[in-house]
């Protein structure tokens, strides 16, 4: 339906795409707001570096163990999971939407890679993942296509299948669990591969979030993303074809959390149904603390794996410095919290600035 | 194409036209009628769901219609059913609290400690209704004067006071409460099947409806949720209102939290994990929009009892517990999805002929 709506409009707007695409490029000299809006992101990049520098640093010198090779690889191969969900979480929410279903997606993909491998052991390795990714695709297309075709709030659709998925997931193990025995020795020794001395998964999860930013940043389809997010009202106005800018990001997100369930799999070996259980939270904080704004419309990818890489070293580094475990979830919140304040500090004070500068033609 | 296009056009031209001279308080009070019409029906098919639920589970599962069950599906649902109430109000103002499972068991965790540290319950339970109200009007605050969205606070909030609890309390579990507080808890009504928790249920859910629906206050919720902006050139203090209405959601869950750890009798950080996701499912189901301004409370509760009903059937038929998760996301994707898309295609069958 939308594709005639979108079909219709094309002509008549070729001008106002033209007009959005120096803010898209962050090239039109004469646009304060579009180049306003791109040093934003990276002073929120920067600032999340500087804490995760201060905070290694601080560990370092508390336990000069913390840099050793080995504690490094498990850091970064900690960071993984959650910055390649951070990543596809980050291009739901810059939409203005949100997948709750994270965890549940990422859970059935893990259990679903280790059912095939138990199913059918014949199976070659890279079948196998691609089965896990198919399965998050699945869901991520369920979600995707909830919430275009009702145009409710992904907020109540993903959490519904949130349910569902966990419970499909639940009935499919039926209390069963898999172990590393179940599995090929070669699937579990891709977490310890390593090119130049990183885990094989941060090479992908690296990977993964290089190319998201690539698209995100290059594309026109990527940066209409940001246009949905910032106004969906005025990007449909426009002629870009938001219900399917909507659709894509629920798909991605899906594949990737598929991805992570096939991470998971090789890298922990134990798979039940409860893998990925309250996952969801971690990583909408992970993308928030990176600097991608809940509301939609603002953020990197980079800045959502730079939250995850924060918040991993935050968990390894809290008892190398002494710090109950149980503070971390606090820290979390709080960070979450002072993140969502500080976007919204900025983003004042960006108004401000812009009504300053004199009044812009609509 | 043409002269298609202009048929239709011309024919639905008029009716804004003979509409447009109408005082516009008419035409408000209009929309009012056919909103409340709307609610009306929505209302009555969960009610009706609820009750042609009732009476399958009655029929097909045994030991389903007998009052001990009934007693046990009312103490299932009692925290569900309590922090529904103030949710019902939040939602309806176009907020959200996702912190209120986290506020119960952050609410437990300090019941416990406190009850280590040797203070009688007495004092524990009024310093736990505080320390409720404290953490709903911190989310208020951030909400009403920082301006920021309640989703993203709540979220927020939620890990961190999931995370307090954990400070607080570790992974332990503090258990020995004594047998007069939580068998009192548990209590039924002398002579019957019917826990106490029952009657304080009705007395509040009879409260909060009456608010909602038969005072200025009430109305005050939906024209929050329906228009703010408007609400504020109307003098009533969106913020105040909306500051009280997440005091009054963090004083509920902490009552729910203190209630659980009695029914329970164990006080642990990880008490009603995840509970805000059948909350909202069940606000949800019973009608409120998600976007604010419409919704009922005898919806609510008819949600409230729908998934209890399905939750308690299922258990005593011996189906697994899995199938629940299963049927609680379908009921409530479909509670949400299915209304708007038959809006939406309501809405598009007239102006099907034009392209737009």
């Amino acid at each position: 339906m939308s594709g005639t709506d979108e079909t219709g409009a094309s002509a008549p707007t070729s001008a106002p795409p033209a007009a959005g695409a120096p803010a898209g490029h962050g090239s039109g000299e004469h646009r304060g707001d579009g180049r306003a809006r791109l040093r934003i992101p990276q002073a929120r990049e920067l600032g999340i570096l500087l804490a995760l520098v201060l905070l290694v640093a601080v560990t370092t010198l508390a336990s000069p163990g913390f840099l050793s090779g080995q504690s490094v690889r498990d850091l970064l191969l900690g960071a993984t999971l959650l910055a390649i969900l951070a990543v596809g979480q980050s291009m739901v929410l810059i939409t203005r939407n949100v997948d709750l279903s994270v965890g549940s997606v990422m859970g059935l993909s893990a259990f679903a890679v280790g059912m095939t491998f138990v199913s059918f052991p014949g199976l070659p390795t890279p079948v196998v993942m691609l089965v896990g990714v198919l399965v998050g695709t699945l869901c991520g297309v369920v979600n995707g296509v909830l919430v275009a075709a009702a145009r409710v709030p992904a907020l109540v659709v993903t959490l519904g299948t949130l349910y569902m998925f966990r419970g499909i997931d639940y009935w499919w193990a039926g209390g069963r669990q898999i172990n590393a025995a179940d599995m090929p020795d070669g699937f579990l020794g891709l977490s310890r591969v390593t090119v130049l001395g990183v885990p094989l998964p941060a090479v992908a999860a690296a990977a993964v979030v290089v190319a998201a930013g690539w698209y995100l940043r290059n594309y026109r389809s990527g940066r209409e993303l940001y246009a949905v997010g910032s106004e969906p009202a005025a990007a449909r106005l426009i002629g870009i074809p938001v219900d399917r800018r909507v659709f894509a990001p629920f798909v991605v997100n899906g594949s990737l959390a598929g991805l992570a369930g096939v991470v998971y799999a090789s890298r922990f070996g134990t798979l039940d149904a409860t893998v990925g259980t309250g996952m969801e939270l971690e990583v909408v904080a992970a993308a928030v603390v990176g600097g991608v704004a809940i509301f939609g419309g603002s953020g990197t990818v980079y800045g959502a794996a730079l939250g995850a890489l924060l918040l991993s070293t935050i968990d390894a580094a809290l008892p190398m410095l002494n710090v109950d475990a149980f503070w971390q979830q606090a820290v979390v919140g709080l960070l979450i919290l002072v993140s969502i304040g500080l976007d919204r500090l900025l983003a004042v004070r960006t108004a401000r600035r812009l009504r300053g500068g004199g009044p812009r033609g609509a | 194409m043409g002269p298609e296009v202009d048929t239709p056009a011309a024919s639905t031209a008029p009716a804004p036209a003979r509409t447009a001279p109408r005082a516009r308080s008419r035409a408000l009070r209009s929309a009012g009628a056919s909103l409340r019409s709307l609610l009306r029906t929505r209302e009555t098919s969960i009610i009706g769901a609820l009750l042609v639920s009732i009476l399958a589970a009655s029929l097909i599962v045994e030991g389903f219609a007998t009052g001990r069950n009934a007693g046990f599906l009312i103490l299932d649902v009692t925290a569900i059913a309590l922090i529904a109430l103030p949710m019902t109000l939040v939602v309806i103002t176009g907020e959200i609290d996702l912190s209120v499972a986290s506020t119960l068991g952050l609410t437990s965790a300090v019941m416990g400690q406190l009850w280590v540290a040797g203070l009688p319950l007495e004092l524990i339970v009024p310093l736990c209704l505080v320390l409720g109200s404290l953490l709903g009007a911190l989310n208020g605050v951030l909400v009403t004067v920082a301006g920021l969205p309640s989703l993203a606070v709540t979220i927020g909030s939620m890990a961190m006071y999931r995370g307090l609890a954990y400070v607080v309390l570790g992974d332990r579990a503090v258990a020995d409460f004594p047998f007069s507080w939580t068998g009192g808890a548990t209590a039924r009504l002398p002579g019957t099947d019917i826990p106490w928790i029952a009657v304080l249920i009705a007395v509040l859910a009879a409260v909060f409806g009456a608010v909602l629906h038969a005072t200025p206050v009430g109305r005050a919720l939906y024209a929050v949720g329906n228009n703010a902006e408007a609400t504020r050139f109307s003098g009533i203090s969106v913020r105040w209102t909306k500051l009280w209405l997440f005091v009054l959601s963090g004083t509920v869950a902490a009552g729910a939290g203190v209630f659980w750890t009695l029914q329970y009798g164990s006080a642990r950080a990880d008490n009603a994990f995840a509970l805000e996701l059948s909350v909202v499912a069940a606000v949800l189901l019973g009608g409120v929009s998600i976007f604010g301004g419409r919704g009922a409370l005898p919806g609510v509760l008819a949600g409230v009892l729908l998934l209890g009903v399905i939750r308690n059937a299922l258990m005593l038929a011996d189906v697994s517990s899995d199938v629940l998760d299963i049927v609680t996301g379908l009921l409530l994707v479909a509670s949400v999805v299915v209304p708007t898309t038959l809006a939406r295609v309501r809405e598009r069958r007239p102006r099907a002929a034009p392209p737009s």
